[in-house]
């Protein structure tokens, strides 16, 4: 058992991507209705289709009840109290990196992610949204010679509007939940990635997906289609600004994989986190779900979740093609007041499905951290497989763990495995460290990077470096 | 005049050293002072203090203080913290060595080598500098390299994790190394490795001190003084002939030498 004493002085490292850009921007008037959802629609000059899908959205949202089954505790939202638009102000028709308002560019270059020729990443191109907006999108013209498409949802939806059309809501239908219905309703912006038959995609692609205003939610949308042996990595960070306020942020991600097919999402969640009385931070309500359609298609999500004052995630697999594999390896870190009610669904649909479940929650200070995960073994899935393990590791003795597990089989004929565990970083393994030498903070983050490394494993290499500093940054002072 | 064999200064000094855990007095008045380049022995029944000792001089949160003092090289280390103590070279070889899942050894070795090469004013290593290192040590202890891609200790058999101990021993170059029982659970073949190790690493500008209940590690390794600790203290000092005298008469033999004050 670590002192009490040891474990009391809880602080986090400040939270550095806390800054404010001052840009002007164009926000629309607080608050939602069929009003709003039409205003933002023309704002985006959108085809009627969409205007439809987000009225519908609408009416169906209007007739949910916001849910309350995870282990959560908030402040009830005032979804008439946000701003559900909000975009800097800048030139109507950017047509080069050279318009976009230096400020912008400025703002993602402290981010860490240079969107400008000479300086952006050489492996990686990057959608930037800020805002309501996407700010540009690197590398486009080098990936249209492969045919790959990769742009802000924005655009996918004036000049690619047949997969528009055709897939978006067909992994999460506007009824699929409360906060799935909100965004169909207002998503403002997000990244689309189409991936070509036979294509693997050259380069990783990424978004950054920045919140600056304190008011206003954001509400992304993401859509990834994989045609027939393709396959591609995806990247996704966030940052917001301190503020003392709670903001919403509400996306969707939906990922489709036909024959053949892979795709790979990372996530690297830092929204801000409040501070250490919990007061501030971003309440995060995500709903996340790849479906493999295809035969032999596989969609694995890794996630690296530090941030945000309430994370409300459960990135799934639906695995409806006959042997097609759904992976999430998970890192959720919760310190101060944080709250995460994280996990995945697998859905086995198809015969010889397979599925693997990597959790790792670690809890500092007075946090709560559970794992909810659903593996459902439908009927028709002779010979599916699942594999899952769940751990958790507290930090000092007033964090919370818990472990959720639901099981569903209807087809005996498959396997589901489950392991869970629950450790403590121990007196004894800390002094053990020390006495050779080691210094306390980083004889913890050694233990929590290891207690992590199964999931590191599996994050592309930038990431993984990225994800175990970040996690080192957010304990510093956690145990000391 | 300088007199011609210059008089070395004490390494580890322990002056009537009292120690408690949970308000529960162990350590009584321990004194003991070694000059480099000396092996000292202590021996003692179970519960007698000699591990408590060992865990005071390396810093371990759970015990306390409660009088006297421990110096290393003249220096008061009472305030400092474990891993001060560690750079600053005290060693303690663990009885039971912890398992630490996850984390990899080689790195677990490369950066405590470096906090002390970085204490030392000597050049932090890089990965493949250290390699070369590491290399070099496994063989004082026999280990193949593929005990370094392992997890700290886990999974290592007893003798496994005693000689990843005399590897961290050889690797620290400490001036102060304390063995607490290292030769407990180990086969012969596994004390030969053990003991020729720590024949190897030790050196006239350092100290050892071997926390032992048997005689056959003090055959391996000649200590030049033994002590016998009974009750938090040391109640009878001698030359390795005491261990020799334990071993045929038995602790109950020492009993007539504790104070019953």
């Amino acid at each position: 058992m670590v002192n009490d004493n040891l474990v009391d002085n809880i602080v986090s490292e400040p939270y550095k991507y806390g800054f404010v850009t001052e840009i002007e921007s164009e926000k629309i008037s607080k608050g939602i209705n069929e009003d709003i959802i039409r205003l933002i629609s023309s704002k985006k000059n959108e085809p009627e289709y969409l205007l439809n899908f987000r009225l519908n959205a609408f009416k169906k949202w209007q007739a949910m009840e916001e849910p309350d089954w995870a282990d959560l505790g908030y402040e009830a939202i005032d979804y008439q109290d946000i701003i559900y638009y909000s975009a800097p102000k800048q030139q109507e028709k950017i047509t080069s990196l050279d318009e976009v308002d230096p400020k912008l560019l400025e703002t993602f270059d402290k981010l860490g992610i240079p969107l400008t020729e000479q300086k952006r990443l050489t492996n990686v191109a990057v959608d930037a949204v800020f805002d309501s907006v996407s700010i540009a999108t690197t590398f486009k013209e080098q990936l249209a010679e492969h045919g790959v498409i990769f742009c802000s949802i924005s655009e996918a939806i004036k000049d690619h509007s047949d997969l528009i059309e055709k897939y978006l809501g067909s992994v999460i239908p506007a009824s699929d939940n409360y906060f799935a219905a909100l965004n169909s309703a207002v998503f403002s912006d997000g990244s689309f990635v189409y991936i070509p038959k036979n294509v693997t995609c050259p380069m990783d692609l990424s978004s950054y997906f920045r919140i600056n205003s304190g008011d206003s939610g954001q509400f992304e949308r993401t859509l990834i289609i994989a045609e027939e042996a393709s396959s591609v990595s995806y990247l996704e960070g966030c940052t917001a600004p301190m503020f003392d306020t709670n903001t919403l942020h509400a996306a969707v991600v939906e990922l489709i994989a036909l024959d053949d097919a892979s795709i790979k999402y990372s996530t690297v969640q830092n929204w801000y986190a409040g501070n250490e009385q919990g007061v501030g931070g971003i309440f995060n309500f995500v709903t996340k779900r790849g479906k493999c359609i295809g035969k032999r298609s596989k969609i694995s999500w890794s996630q690296v979740e530090t941030g945000s004052a309430i994370t409300w995630k459960y990135p799934s697999c639906i695995l409806l093609g006959e042997e097609s594999v759904g992976e999430f390896y998970s890192v959720a870190l919760t310190n101060n007041l944080q709250q995460a009610d994280t996990g995945t669904k697998m859905i086995h649909i198809g015969p010889k499905t397979k599925s693997t479940i990597v959790s790792k929650g670690i809890s500092a200070g007075k946090s709560s951290n559970s794992y909810r995960g659903l593996v459902k073994i439908g009927s028709k899935a002779k010979g599916a497989r699942n594999y899952s393990q769940c751990d958790s590791m507290l930090i000092g003795d007033k964090a919370a763990a818990n472990t959720f597990p639901y099981i569903q089989s209807q087809q005996s004929n498959s396997e589901v495995e489950h392991e869970a565990s629950t450790c403590r970083i121990s007196e004894d393994q800390l002094f053990y460290l020390q006495s050779r030498g080691i210094e306390f903070e980083e004889a913890v983050s050694m233990m929590v990077s290891g207690f992590c490394r199964d999931v590191f494993n599996q994050l592309p290499m930038e990431f993984a470096a990225e994800a175990d500093k970040l996690l080192s940054l957010k304990l510093e002072g956690s145990v000391g | 005049m300088k007199s011609k064999k210059e008089t070395k200064k004490p390494l580890l000094e322990i002056h009537d050293l009292f120690a408690s855990t949970e308000n529960l007095t162990i350590l009584k008045g321990v004194n003991i002072t070694i000059n480099p380049g000396e092996i000292h022995a202590i021996m003692g029944r179970n519960g007698c203090g000699k591990s408590t000792l060992s865990k005071i001089i390396a810093g371990h949160p759970s015990y306390e203080i409660t009088g006297g003092k421990i110096k290393l090289s003249g220096t008061d280390i009472e305030p400092l913290e474990p891993e001060e103590r560690a750079q600053a070279g005290i060693f303690l070889g663990f009885q039971y060595p912890i398992e630490i899942p996850g984390v990899s050894n080689l790195e677990f070795l490369r950066v405590a080598t470096n906090a002390r090469r970085k204490f030392l004013n000597k050049e932090e290593l890089d990965t493949f500098e250290f390699e070369d290192l590491v290399k070099e040590k496994l063989e004082i202890v026999k280990m193949e390299p593929t005990f370094l891609d392992r997890s700290i200790n886990q999974g290592f058999s007893g003798g496994e994790k005693k000689r990843n101990e005399i590897l961290q021993m050889a690797l620290l170059e400490p001036k102060i190394a304390i063995l607490d029982e290292t030769d407990s659970g180990l086969d012969i073949d596994a004390l030969r490795i053990v003991a020729s190790g720590i024949k190897k690493i030790a050196n006239e500008n350092s100290g050892i001190i071997l926390i032992t209940h048997y005689q056959r590690l003090l055959d391996e390794i000649k200590p030049d003084f033994v002590h016998v600790m009974a009750n938090g203290k040391i109640i009878k000092t001698g030359n390795s002939e005491l261990a020799l005298e334990l071993e045929k008469n038995g602790y109950e033999w020492t009993d007539k030498f504790i104070d019953k004050t």
